[in-house]
Protein backbone atom coordinates (compact mmCIF):
# COMPACT_ATOMS: atom_id res chain seq x y z
CA UNK A 1 0.00 0.00 0.00
CA UNK A 2 1.20 3.66 -0.72
CA UNK A 3 0.49 5.89 2.98
CA UNK A 4 0.85 9.58 2.47
CA UNK A 5 2.00 10.85 5.67
CA UNK A 6 1.76 15.04 5.83
CA UNK A 7 3.89 16.84 8.35
CA UNK A 8 3.37 20.12 9.30
CA UNK A 9 6.71 22.30 11.03
CA UNK A 10 5.50 23.69 14.59
CA UNK A 11 7.35 25.77 17.42
CA UNK A 12 8.22 23.12 20.21
CA UNK A 13 5.25 22.61 22.58
CA UNK A 14 7.44 24.59 25.44
CA UNK A 15 7.45 27.38 23.35
CA UNK A 16 6.66 30.73 24.78
CA UNK A 17 4.58 32.69 21.74
CA UNK A 18 5.94 36.31 21.35
CA UNK A 19 4.81 38.06 17.94
CA UNK A 20 6.56 40.54 15.61
CA UNK A 21 6.20 44.31 17.09
CA UNK A 22 3.44 44.88 14.57
CA UNK A 23 1.78 42.01 15.57
CA UNK A 24 1.23 40.37 12.04
CA UNK A 25 3.36 37.41 12.35
CA UNK A 26 4.70 35.24 14.94
CA UNK A 27 8.36 35.85 16.16
CA UNK A 28 10.25 32.85 14.84
CA UNK A 29 13.34 34.04 16.92
CA UNK A 30 15.35 31.44 18.90
CA UNK A 31 12.20 29.01 18.34
CA UNK A 32 13.04 25.41 18.16
CA UNK A 33 10.68 24.00 15.61
CA UNK A 34 9.23 20.20 15.53
CA UNK A 35 6.92 17.76 13.33
CA UNK A 36 3.61 18.59 14.69
CA UNK A 37 3.10 16.17 17.56
CA UNK A 38 -0.54 14.99 16.49
CA UNK A 39 1.52 14.43 12.86
CA UNK A 40 4.02 11.85 14.69
CA UNK A 41 1.15 9.25 15.05
CA UNK A 42 0.14 9.38 11.75
CA UNK A 43 3.84 8.61 10.55
CA UNK A 44 4.73 6.05 13.33
CA UNK A 45 1.38 4.43 12.27
CA UNK A 46 1.71 4.72 8.65
CA UNK A 47 5.50 2.94 9.36
CA UNK A 48 3.85 0.34 11.62
CA UNK A 49 1.07 -0.71 9.23
CA UNK A 50 3.65 -0.70 6.56
CA UNK A 51 6.11 -3.04 8.00
CA UNK A 52 2.96 -5.22 9.19
CA UNK A 53 1.64 -5.90 5.49
CA UNK A 54 5.89 -6.52 4.53
CA UNK A 55 5.82 -4.18 1.21
CA UNK A 56 4.64 -0.38 0.73
CA UNK A 57 6.04 2.75 1.29
CA UNK A 58 5.33 6.08 3.04
CA UNK A 59 6.02 9.11 1.83
CA UNK A 60 6.37 12.35 3.92
CA UNK A 61 4.86 15.82 2.22
CA UNK A 62 5.28 18.93 3.80
CA UNK A 63 3.75 22.07 2.90
CA UNK A 64 6.75 24.89 3.79
CA UNK A 65 9.71 26.78 2.94
CA UNK A 66 13.45 25.59 2.86
CA UNK A 67 13.59 26.01 6.56
CA UNK A 68 11.51 22.59 7.57
CA UNK A 69 14.03 20.08 5.48
CA UNK A 70 15.54 19.27 8.94
CA UNK A 71 12.16 18.01 10.01
CA UNK A 72 11.42 16.41 7.06
CA UNK A 73 14.38 14.36 7.12
CA UNK A 74 13.64 13.71 11.01
CA UNK A 75 10.49 12.00 9.54
CA UNK A 76 12.69 9.77 6.89
CA UNK A 77 14.94 9.02 10.07
CA UNK A 78 12.07 7.82 11.99
CA UNK A 79 11.55 5.11 8.42
CA UNK A 80 9.74 7.11 6.19
CA UNK A 81 10.89 5.77 3.04
CA UNK A 82 11.00 9.44 0.49
CA UNK A 83 9.86 13.07 1.03
CA UNK A 84 8.06 15.68 -1.16
CA UNK A 85 8.29 19.33 0.09
CA UNK A 86 5.67 21.90 -1.60
CA UNK A 87 7.73 24.60 -1.78
CA UNK A 88 5.54 27.42 -0.63
CA UNK A 89 4.46 29.21 3.19
CA UNK A 90 1.59 27.22 4.42
CA UNK A 91 -0.53 30.20 3.80
CA UNK A 92 -3.89 28.56 5.41
CA UNK A 93 -5.62 25.08 5.62
CA UNK A 94 -7.29 25.44 1.86
CA UNK A 95 -4.05 26.52 0.40
CA UNK A 96 -2.59 23.65 1.88
CA UNK A 97 -5.13 21.49 1.21
CA UNK A 98 -5.03 22.47 -2.08
CA UNK A 99 -1.50 21.39 -2.26
CA UNK A 100 -1.77 18.05 -0.76
CA UNK A 101 -4.87 17.29 -2.80
CA UNK A 102 -2.72 17.85 -5.96
CA UNK A 103 0.17 15.57 -4.88
CA UNK A 104 -2.24 12.90 -3.86
CA UNK A 105 -3.81 12.53 -7.01
CA UNK A 106 -0.88 12.13 -8.78
CA UNK A 107 0.43 9.96 -6.74
CA UNK A 108 -2.52 7.28 -6.53
CA UNK A 109 -2.21 6.94 -2.84
CA UNK A 110 -3.91 4.56 -1.00
CA UNK A 111 -4.02 6.03 2.76
CA UNK A 112 -3.72 9.36 3.57
CA UNK A 113 -2.88 10.57 7.17
CA UNK A 114 -2.15 13.35 8.97
CA UNK A 115 -2.37 14.51 12.66
CA UNK A 116 -5.74 16.28 14.13
CA UNK A 117 -4.90 19.55 13.93
CA UNK A 118 -1.22 21.21 13.91
CA UNK A 119 -0.46 22.81 17.36
CA UNK A 120 0.30 26.46 15.45
CA UNK A 121 -3.06 27.52 13.85
CA UNK A 122 -5.20 24.75 15.33
CA UNK A 123 -7.59 24.65 12.51
CA UNK A 124 -8.68 21.09 12.65
CA UNK A 125 -9.83 21.29 8.48
CA UNK A 126 -7.35 19.96 6.59
CA UNK A 127 -8.17 16.44 6.63
CA UNK A 128 -11.84 17.56 5.85
CA UNK A 129 -10.99 19.53 2.90
CA UNK A 130 -8.17 16.65 1.31
CA UNK A 131 -11.42 14.23 1.22
CA UNK A 132 -13.84 16.39 0.30
CA UNK A 133 -11.36 17.58 -2.83
CA UNK A 134 -10.38 14.02 -3.45
CA UNK A 135 -14.23 12.55 -2.65
CA UNK A 136 -13.04 9.95 -0.64
CA UNK A 137 -14.27 9.37 2.79
CA UNK A 138 -12.39 11.10 5.99
CA UNK A 139 -12.12 9.72 9.42
CA UNK A 140 -11.33 12.31 11.74
CA UNK A 141 -10.47 12.11 14.17
CA UNK A 142 -9.33 8.85 14.46
CA UNK A 143 -7.64 7.06 17.92
CA UNK A 144 -7.23 3.99 16.74
CA UNK A 145 -6.44 2.51 12.90
CA UNK A 146 -6.18 -1.10 11.87
CA UNK A 147 -6.22 -1.87 8.51
CA UNK A 148 -7.01 -5.66 6.63
CA UNK A 149 -6.98 -5.97 2.59
CA UNK A 150 -8.23 -2.99 1.55
CA UNK A 151 -10.13 -2.14 4.45
CA UNK A 152 -9.48 0.05 7.31
CA UNK A 153 -10.95 -0.32 10.88
CA UNK A 154 -10.64 3.32 12.79
CA UNK A 155 -11.95 4.18 16.17
CA UNK A 156 -13.38 8.16 15.62
CA UNK A 157 -13.66 10.14 19.03
CA UNK A 158 -16.79 11.66 19.52
CA UNK A 159 -17.93 13.82 22.62
CA UNK A 160 -18.41 11.25 25.42
CA UNK A 161 -17.37 8.86 23.28
CA UNK A 162 -15.90 6.07 20.17
CA UNK A 163 -17.86 5.08 16.99
CA UNK A 164 -16.19 2.58 15.08
CA UNK A 165 -16.28 2.65 11.36
CA UNK A 166 -15.20 0.87 8.43
CA UNK A 167 -13.94 2.60 5.25
CA UNK A 168 -12.36 1.26 2.16
CA UNK A 169 -9.13 2.81 0.89
CA UNK A 170 -8.65 5.57 -0.56
CA UNK A 171 -9.58 7.10 2.39
CA UNK A 172 -7.93 10.20 4.68
CA UNK A 173 -7.64 9.75 8.50
CA UNK A 174 -6.70 13.03 11.14
CA UNK A 175 -4.72 10.83 13.95
CA UNK A 176 -4.38 11.84 17.80
CA UNK A 177 -3.65 10.02 20.33
CA UNK A 178 -3.68 6.83 21.53
CA UNK A 179 -3.13 5.43 18.15
CA UNK A 180 0.35 4.46 18.75
CA UNK A 181 3.72 5.36 20.59
CA UNK A 182 5.38 7.97 18.11
CA UNK A 183 9.09 6.86 17.34
CA UNK A 184 12.01 8.49 17.88
CA UNK A 185 15.10 8.07 15.34
CA UNK A 186 17.70 5.55 15.96
CA UNK A 187 21.31 6.51 14.49
CA UNK A 188 20.87 3.78 11.86
CA UNK A 189 17.67 5.83 10.26
CA UNK A 190 19.88 9.06 11.06
CA UNK A 191 22.38 7.91 8.29
CA UNK A 192 19.74 6.32 6.11
CA UNK A 193 17.68 9.44 6.02
CA UNK A 194 20.52 11.49 4.39
CA UNK A 195 20.43 9.51 1.17
CA UNK A 196 16.28 9.00 1.35
CA UNK A 197 14.91 11.17 -1.71
CA UNK A 198 13.43 14.84 -1.42
CA UNK A 199 11.58 15.82 -3.89
CA UNK A 200 11.27 19.73 -4.05
CA UNK A 201 7.55 20.72 -6.24
CA UNK A 202 6.20 24.45 -7.06
CA UNK A 203 3.33 24.78 -5.33
CA UNK A 204 -0.76 25.09 -7.32
CA UNK A 205 -1.69 28.73 -7.87
CA UNK A 206 -4.35 28.58 -5.53
CA UNK A 207 -5.29 32.01 -2.96
CA UNK A 208 -5.66 31.49 0.65
CA UNK A 209 -9.11 31.82 1.85
CA UNK A 210 -8.34 33.22 5.24
CA UNK A 211 -5.62 35.96 6.54
CA UNK A 212 -4.77 36.95 9.87
CA UNK A 213 -4.99 40.84 10.39
CA UNK A 214 -3.23 40.54 13.91
CA UNK A 215 -2.33 38.53 16.62
CA UNK A 216 -2.71 39.13 20.28
CA UNK A 217 -1.51 37.84 23.19
CA UNK A 218 -4.23 36.66 26.12
CA UNK A 219 -4.87 39.02 28.94
CA UNK A 220 -2.77 38.76 32.11
CA UNK A 221 -4.33 37.51 35.22
CA UNK A 222 -4.40 39.72 38.43
CA UNK A 223 -2.80 37.52 40.29
CA UNK A 224 -3.48 34.55 42.53
CA UNK A 225 -5.42 35.02 45.85
CA UNK A 226 -4.26 32.15 48.41
CA UNK A 227 -6.07 30.85 50.96
CA UNK A 228 -4.50 28.79 53.87
CA UNK A 229 -4.77 24.58 54.04
CA UNK A 230 -6.54 24.74 57.40
CA UNK A 231 -9.41 26.78 56.16
CA UNK A 232 -9.74 25.51 52.46
CA UNK A 233 -14.05 25.32 52.98
CA UNK A 234 -13.81 28.89 52.80
CA UNK A 235 -12.57 28.33 48.89
CA UNK A 236 -16.03 27.04 47.99
CA UNK A 237 -17.52 30.05 50.22
CA UNK A 238 -15.73 32.34 47.52
CA UNK A 239 -15.86 30.58 44.20
CA UNK A 240 -19.93 31.07 44.78
CA UNK A 241 -20.27 34.34 46.37
CA UNK A 242 -16.83 36.44 44.78
CA UNK A 243 -15.77 34.30 41.76
CA UNK A 244 -20.19 33.21 41.45
CA UNK A 245 -19.20 30.11 39.43
CA UNK A 246 -20.43 27.96 41.44
CA UNK B 1 -30.93 34.16 2.85
CA UNK B 2 -30.70 33.48 6.18
CA UNK B 3 -27.99 32.99 8.68
CA UNK B 4 -27.81 28.77 8.82
CA UNK B 5 -27.02 27.15 12.19
CA UNK B 6 -25.94 23.73 12.76
CA UNK B 7 -27.19 22.43 16.15
CA UNK B 8 -26.36 19.22 17.87
CA UNK B 9 -28.98 16.83 19.48
CA UNK B 10 -27.86 13.87 21.64
CA UNK B 11 -30.59 12.04 23.55
CA UNK B 12 -33.71 14.21 22.44
CA UNK B 13 -31.87 17.44 23.73
CA UNK B 14 -29.88 20.34 22.17
CA UNK B 15 -26.36 20.23 23.60
CA UNK B 16 -25.08 23.00 25.08
CA UNK B 17 -22.32 24.35 22.98
CA UNK B 18 -25.18 24.05 20.06
CA UNK B 19 -27.17 27.35 22.06
CA UNK B 20 -24.57 28.97 22.21
CA UNK B 21 -24.07 28.31 18.45
CA UNK B 22 -27.71 29.14 17.84
CA UNK B 23 -26.89 32.49 19.93
CA UNK B 24 -23.72 33.10 18.13
CA UNK B 25 -26.24 32.45 14.68
CA UNK B 26 -29.22 34.78 15.41
CA UNK B 27 -26.54 37.39 16.78
CA UNK B 28 -24.60 38.05 13.76
CA UNK B 29 -28.21 37.49 11.96
CA UNK B 30 -29.53 40.85 13.13
CA UNK B 31 -26.07 42.13 12.56
CA UNK B 32 -26.64 41.17 8.73
CA UNK B 33 -30.43 42.30 9.02
CA UNK B 34 -31.32 39.04 8.56
CA UNK B 35 -33.10 35.59 9.98
CA UNK B 36 -31.45 32.78 11.41
CA UNK B 37 -32.52 29.73 10.50
CA UNK B 38 -31.06 25.93 12.42
CA UNK B 39 -30.99 22.81 10.94
CA UNK B 40 -30.90 19.93 13.92
CA UNK B 41 -28.87 17.28 13.52
CA UNK B 42 -28.55 14.23 15.60
CA UNK B 43 -31.70 12.55 17.98
CA UNK B 44 -33.88 15.63 18.89
CA UNK B 45 -37.44 16.42 20.09
CA UNK B 46 -39.80 18.90 18.58
CA UNK B 47 -40.87 20.40 21.64
CA UNK B 48 -37.01 20.90 22.57
CA UNK B 49 -36.35 22.45 18.81
CA UNK B 50 -39.39 24.99 18.90
CA UNK B 51 -37.60 26.31 22.43
CA UNK B 52 -34.31 27.57 20.56
CA UNK B 53 -36.95 30.13 19.71
CA UNK B 54 -34.96 31.29 23.05
CA UNK B 55 -31.91 31.63 21.61
CA UNK B 56 -33.33 33.88 18.77
CA UNK B 57 -33.64 30.88 15.86
CA UNK B 58 -36.98 31.33 13.96
CA UNK B 59 -36.77 28.46 12.28
CA UNK B 60 -35.88 25.24 12.53
CA UNK B 61 -35.33 22.17 9.73
CA UNK B 62 -35.54 18.78 10.87
CA UNK B 63 -34.95 15.73 8.73
CA UNK B 64 -36.45 12.68 10.72
CA UNK B 65 -34.08 9.96 8.94
CA UNK B 66 -33.39 7.57 11.65
CA UNK B 67 -30.08 6.89 10.17
CA UNK B 68 -28.91 10.54 11.11
CA UNK B 69 -29.26 9.94 14.92
CA UNK B 70 -25.72 9.15 14.28
CA UNK B 71 -22.75 11.39 13.24
CA UNK B 72 -22.09 9.88 9.76
CA UNK B 73 -19.47 12.54 7.89
CA UNK B 74 -21.07 11.90 4.01
CA UNK B 75 -24.64 11.88 5.38
CA UNK B 76 -24.50 14.91 7.36
CA UNK B 77 -22.51 17.39 4.59
CA UNK B 78 -25.24 16.49 2.12
CA UNK B 79 -27.73 17.33 4.71
CA UNK B 80 -26.44 20.94 5.84
CA UNK B 81 -24.95 21.76 2.04
CA UNK B 82 -28.36 20.80 0.92
CA UNK B 83 -30.50 22.91 3.78
CA UNK B 84 -27.98 25.68 3.36
CA UNK B 85 -28.79 26.16 -0.78
CA UNK B 86 -32.65 25.94 0.08
CA UNK B 87 -31.68 28.88 2.58
CA UNK B 88 -29.32 30.74 0.44
CA UNK B 89 -27.38 30.94 3.12
CA UNK B 90 -23.87 32.70 3.01
CA UNK B 91 -23.01 31.99 6.39
CA UNK B 92 -22.85 28.65 8.38
CA UNK B 93 -22.32 28.92 11.83
CA UNK B 94 -21.34 25.26 13.72
CA UNK B 95 -19.69 24.18 16.93
CA UNK B 96 -15.80 23.61 16.71
CA UNK B 97 -16.42 19.59 18.05
CA UNK B 98 -15.49 16.71 16.46
CA UNK B 99 -18.31 16.89 14.51
CA UNK B 100 -18.18 20.73 13.71
CA UNK B 101 -14.77 20.17 12.63
CA UNK B 102 -15.62 16.98 10.00
CA UNK B 103 -18.11 18.49 8.84
CA UNK B 104 -17.20 22.17 8.32
CA UNK B 105 -14.27 21.51 6.15
CA UNK B 106 -16.02 19.32 3.88
CA UNK B 107 -18.84 21.92 3.26
CA UNK B 108 -16.04 24.60 2.80
CA UNK B 109 -15.14 23.05 -0.36
CA UNK B 110 -18.07 22.27 -1.19
CA UNK B 111 -19.77 25.54 -0.97
CA UNK B 112 -16.74 27.25 -1.76
CA UNK B 113 -16.74 28.82 1.11
CA UNK B 114 -13.74 30.81 3.47
CA UNK B 115 -13.27 28.52 7.25
CA UNK B 116 -12.52 29.71 10.43
CA UNK B 117 -12.49 27.43 13.46
CA UNK B 118 -12.01 27.98 16.90
CA UNK B 119 -13.46 31.40 16.97
CA UNK B 120 -14.18 32.91 20.35
CA UNK B 121 -16.02 36.29 19.31
CA UNK B 122 -18.79 37.89 17.46
CA UNK B 123 -17.36 38.81 13.71
CA UNK B 124 -16.49 42.22 13.14
CA UNK B 125 -18.26 43.82 9.83
CA UNK B 126 -16.96 47.08 9.68
CA UNK B 127 -15.06 46.87 6.04
CA UNK B 128 -14.37 43.25 5.89
CA UNK B 129 -15.49 40.53 8.23
CA UNK B 130 -13.43 39.48 10.50
CA UNK B 131 -13.47 36.97 13.60
CA UNK B 132 -11.36 36.22 16.01
CA UNK B 133 -10.34 32.61 16.99
CA UNK B 134 -7.50 30.92 19.21
CA UNK B 135 -4.28 30.10 18.02
CA UNK B 136 -1.11 28.41 19.60
CA UNK B 137 -3.24 26.02 21.24
CA UNK B 138 -4.44 28.85 23.67
CA UNK B 139 -1.53 30.39 23.91
CA UNK B 140 -2.67 33.03 21.55
CA UNK B 141 -6.09 34.86 19.62
CA UNK B 142 -5.79 35.91 15.97
CA UNK B 143 -7.97 38.04 14.00
CA UNK B 144 -8.83 36.88 11.08
CA UNK B 145 -10.00 38.26 7.94
CA UNK B 146 -12.80 35.39 5.60
CA UNK B 147 -12.71 36.08 2.10
CA UNK B 148 -15.84 34.98 -0.34
CA UNK B 149 -19.07 35.52 -0.17
CA UNK B 150 -19.95 32.01 1.37
CA UNK B 151 -18.70 31.89 5.24
CA UNK B 152 -18.15 29.39 7.61
CA UNK B 153 -17.62 29.71 11.38
CA UNK B 154 -16.99 26.73 13.82
CA UNK B 155 -17.77 28.55 17.69
CA UNK B 156 -15.32 27.52 20.18
CA UNK B 157 -17.28 26.17 23.28
CA UNK B 158 -17.86 28.35 26.61
CA UNK B 159 -16.52 31.51 24.47
CA UNK B 160 -20.77 32.52 23.72
CA UNK B 161 -23.11 33.82 26.72
CA UNK B 162 -26.36 31.57 25.21
CA UNK B 163 -29.28 33.84 24.84
CA UNK B 164 -32.87 33.18 26.84
CA UNK B 165 -35.61 35.08 25.47
CA UNK B 166 -38.09 33.17 27.99
CA UNK B 167 -41.24 31.75 26.25
CA UNK B 168 -40.36 32.90 22.47
CA UNK B 169 -40.38 29.58 19.69
CA UNK B 170 -38.79 28.74 16.80
CA UNK B 171 -40.92 27.20 13.82
CA UNK B 172 -39.97 24.19 13.32
CA UNK B 173 -40.49 22.42 9.53
CA UNK B 174 -40.00 18.93 8.30
CA UNK B 175 -36.83 18.74 6.07
CA UNK B 176 -35.27 16.12 3.59
CA UNK B 177 -32.53 16.13 2.01
CA UNK B 178 -33.39 13.29 -0.25
CA UNK B 179 -30.63 11.07 1.29
CA UNK B 180 -29.45 7.60 -0.27
CA UNK B 181 -28.06 4.38 0.66
CA UNK B 182 -24.46 5.60 -0.95
CA UNK B 183 -24.85 9.06 1.82
CA UNK B 184 -24.35 6.63 4.82
CA UNK B 185 -21.36 4.61 3.20
CA UNK B 186 -19.50 5.83 5.60
CA UNK B 187 -21.81 4.81 9.05
CA UNK B 188 -20.26 3.96 12.12
CA UNK B 189 -20.90 -0.20 12.58
CA UNK B 190 -21.18 0.89 16.80
CA UNK B 191 -21.36 3.94 19.14
CA UNK B 192 -19.50 3.25 22.28
CA UNK B 193 -20.29 5.77 24.89
CA UNK B 194 -17.98 6.26 27.64
CA UNK B 195 -18.94 5.54 31.64
CA UNK B 196 -18.98 9.01 32.77
CA UNK B 197 -18.47 10.04 36.69
CA UNK B 198 -21.09 11.82 37.74
CA UNK B 199 -22.52 11.92 34.59
CA UNK B 200 -20.68 15.03 33.40
CA UNK B 201 -19.06 14.90 29.62
CA UNK B 202 -15.71 16.76 29.94
CA UNK B 203 -16.13 18.83 26.30
CA UNK B 204 -19.56 20.26 27.36
CA UNK B 205 -18.54 21.03 31.24
CA UNK B 206 -18.92 23.89 33.38
CA UNK B 207 -16.68 22.81 35.73
CA UNK B 208 -13.74 20.24 35.76
CA UNK B 209 -11.81 18.93 39.00
CA UNK B 210 -8.17 17.71 37.58
CA UNK B 211 -5.81 15.65 38.69
CA UNK B 212 -1.96 15.45 38.18
CA UNK B 213 1.00 13.17 39.46
CA UNK B 214 0.75 14.45 42.82
CA UNK B 215 -2.23 12.25 43.57
CA UNK B 216 0.13 9.50 43.65
CA UNK B 217 -2.35 6.86 42.24
CA UNK B 218 -5.43 6.03 40.10
CA UNK B 219 -6.21 4.28 43.35
CA UNK B 220 -6.32 8.22 45.02
CA UNK B 221 -8.94 9.50 42.25
CA UNK B 222 -12.03 8.62 44.71
CA UNK B 223 -10.72 11.92 45.78
CA UNK B 224 -11.01 13.76 42.68
CA UNK B 225 -14.22 11.97 42.38
CA UNK B 226 -15.87 12.74 45.22
CA UNK B 227 -15.44 16.81 45.01
CA UNK B 228 -16.61 16.81 41.26
CA UNK B 229 -19.52 14.65 41.77
CA UNK B 230 -20.34 16.90 44.75
CA UNK B 231 -20.00 19.88 42.16
CA UNK B 232 -21.49 18.14 39.52
CA UNK B 233 -18.20 18.87 37.73
CA UNK B 234 -16.11 16.54 35.34
CA UNK B 235 -12.71 14.92 36.15
CA UNK B 236 -9.98 15.62 33.98
CA UNK B 237 -5.76 15.21 34.08
CA UNK B 238 -2.45 15.96 33.01
CA UNK B 239 -0.48 14.36 30.45
CA UNK B 240 1.56 12.35 32.41
CA UNK B 241 -1.40 10.76 34.51
CA UNK B 242 -2.61 9.59 31.06
CA UNK B 243 0.68 8.67 29.49
CA UNK B 244 0.89 6.05 32.86
CA UNK B 245 -2.64 4.70 32.10
CA UNK B 246 -3.56 6.07 35.52
CA UNK B 247 -6.99 8.01 33.40
CA UNK B 248 -8.38 7.40 30.13
CA UNK B 249 -6.92 9.32 27.51
CA UNK B 250 -9.87 11.13 26.91
CA UNK B 251 -9.52 12.52 30.39
CA UNK B 252 -6.51 14.30 29.34
CA UNK B 253 -6.74 18.45 29.16
CA UNK B 254 -3.40 20.29 27.64
CA UNK B 255 -1.72 21.16 24.48
CA UNK B 256 -1.83 17.49 22.75
CA UNK B 257 -5.30 16.71 24.69
CA UNK B 258 -8.60 18.31 24.92
CA UNK B 259 -8.63 21.52 25.10
CA UNK B 260 -11.13 23.40 27.87
CA UNK B 261 -12.67 26.33 28.41
CA UNK B 262 -14.95 25.57 31.39
CA UNK B 263 -16.30 28.75 34.03
CA UNK B 264 -14.09 26.91 37.02
CA UNK B 265 -10.80 24.43 36.47
CA UNK B 266 -9.97 23.38 39.61
CA UNK B 267 -6.11 22.02 39.38
CA UNK B 268 -5.16 19.22 42.02
CA UNK B 269 -1.41 18.38 41.87
CA UNK B 270 -0.78 19.61 38.68
CA UNK B 271 1.69 21.62 38.60
CA UNK B 272 1.12 23.55 35.59
CA UNK B 273 3.73 22.81 32.39
CA UNK B 274 3.08 25.25 29.78
CA UNK B 275 1.64 22.39 27.38
CA UNK B 276 -0.83 21.84 30.16
CA UNK B 277 -1.45 25.50 30.52
CA UNK B 278 -1.96 25.95 26.89
CA UNK B 279 -5.33 23.29 27.21
CA UNK B 280 -7.22 24.92 30.08
CA UNK B 281 -6.12 28.97 30.15
CA UNK B 282 -9.32 30.49 28.52
CA UNK B 283 -10.94 28.77 31.45
CA UNK B 284 -13.02 31.35 33.87
CA UNK B 285 -11.78 30.80 36.95
CA UNK B 286 -8.55 28.76 37.70
CA UNK B 287 -8.14 27.15 41.47
CA UNK B 288 -4.86 25.57 42.26
CA UNK B 289 -3.70 23.06 45.10
CA UNK B 290 -0.30 22.18 45.02
CA UNK B 291 1.65 21.86 47.81
CA UNK B 292 4.94 23.31 46.38
CA UNK B 293 4.18 27.10 47.08
CA UNK B 294 6.66 27.09 43.51
CA UNK B 295 4.96 25.34 41.34
CA UNK B 296 4.26 26.76 38.28
CA UNK B 297 0.97 27.06 37.96
CA UNK B 298 0.46 29.81 40.51
CA UNK B 299 0.66 32.21 38.77
CA UNK B 300 -1.72 31.10 36.41
CA UNK B 301 -4.31 30.82 39.06
CA UNK B 302 -6.97 32.94 40.70
CA UNK B 303 -7.30 31.24 43.23
CA UNK B 304 -4.65 29.06 45.34
CA UNK B 305 -4.43 26.50 48.28
CA UNK B 306 -0.58 25.49 48.83
CA UNK B 307 -1.23 22.28 50.53
CA UNK B 308 -1.74 18.57 50.27
CA UNK B 309 -3.94 17.60 47.92
CA UNK B 310 -4.50 14.50 50.42
CA UNK B 311 -5.66 16.67 53.16
CA UNK B 312 -7.78 19.58 51.20
CA UNK B 313 -9.62 17.68 48.82
CA UNK B 314 -11.81 16.14 51.56
CA UNK B 315 -11.93 19.54 53.15
CA UNK B 316 -13.93 21.24 49.65
CA UNK B 317 -15.65 18.06 48.95
CA UNK B 318 -17.30 18.80 52.87
CA UNK B 319 -18.01 22.14 52.34
CA UNK B 320 -19.75 21.82 48.85
CA UNK B 321 -22.04 19.16 50.65
CA UNK B 322 -22.42 21.93 53.45
CA UNK B 323 -23.25 24.36 51.30
CA UNK B 324 -25.23 22.47 49.19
Amino acid sequence: MKFLVCISNVPDTTTKITFTPDNKAFNKAGVQFVINPWDEYALTRAIELKEAQGSGTVTVLNVGEADTEPNIRKALAIGADDAIRINAHPKDAFFVAKQIASVAKEGGYDVILMGKESIDYNGFQVHGMVGELLGIPTVAPAMKLDMSGNTATLEREIEGGKEIVEVNAPFVASCQQPMCEPRIPNMRGIMTARTKPLKVVEPTADAPRTEVDTFALPPAKQGVKLIAAENAGELIKLLRNEAKVI
Amino acid sequence: MSVLVVVECDGGEVKKSSLEVASYGSQVAQMLGTTATAIAVGEATEANLAKLGEQGIAKVLYDAEPRLKDFVNGAYTKLIATAAQKEDSKLIVLANSNIGAAVGSRLSIRLEASLATNVVALPKTDGGFSVKRGVFSGKAFADVELAGERKIIAVKKNSIEALHEEGKTAQVESFSAQLTDADFADAPKEVVMQDQAGGVLLPEADLVVSGGRGMKGPENWNLIEDLAKALGAATACSKPVSDVDWRPHHEHVGQTGITVSPNLYIACGISGAIQHLAGVNSSKVIVVINKDPEAPFFKAADYGIVGDVFDVLPKLTQAVKELN
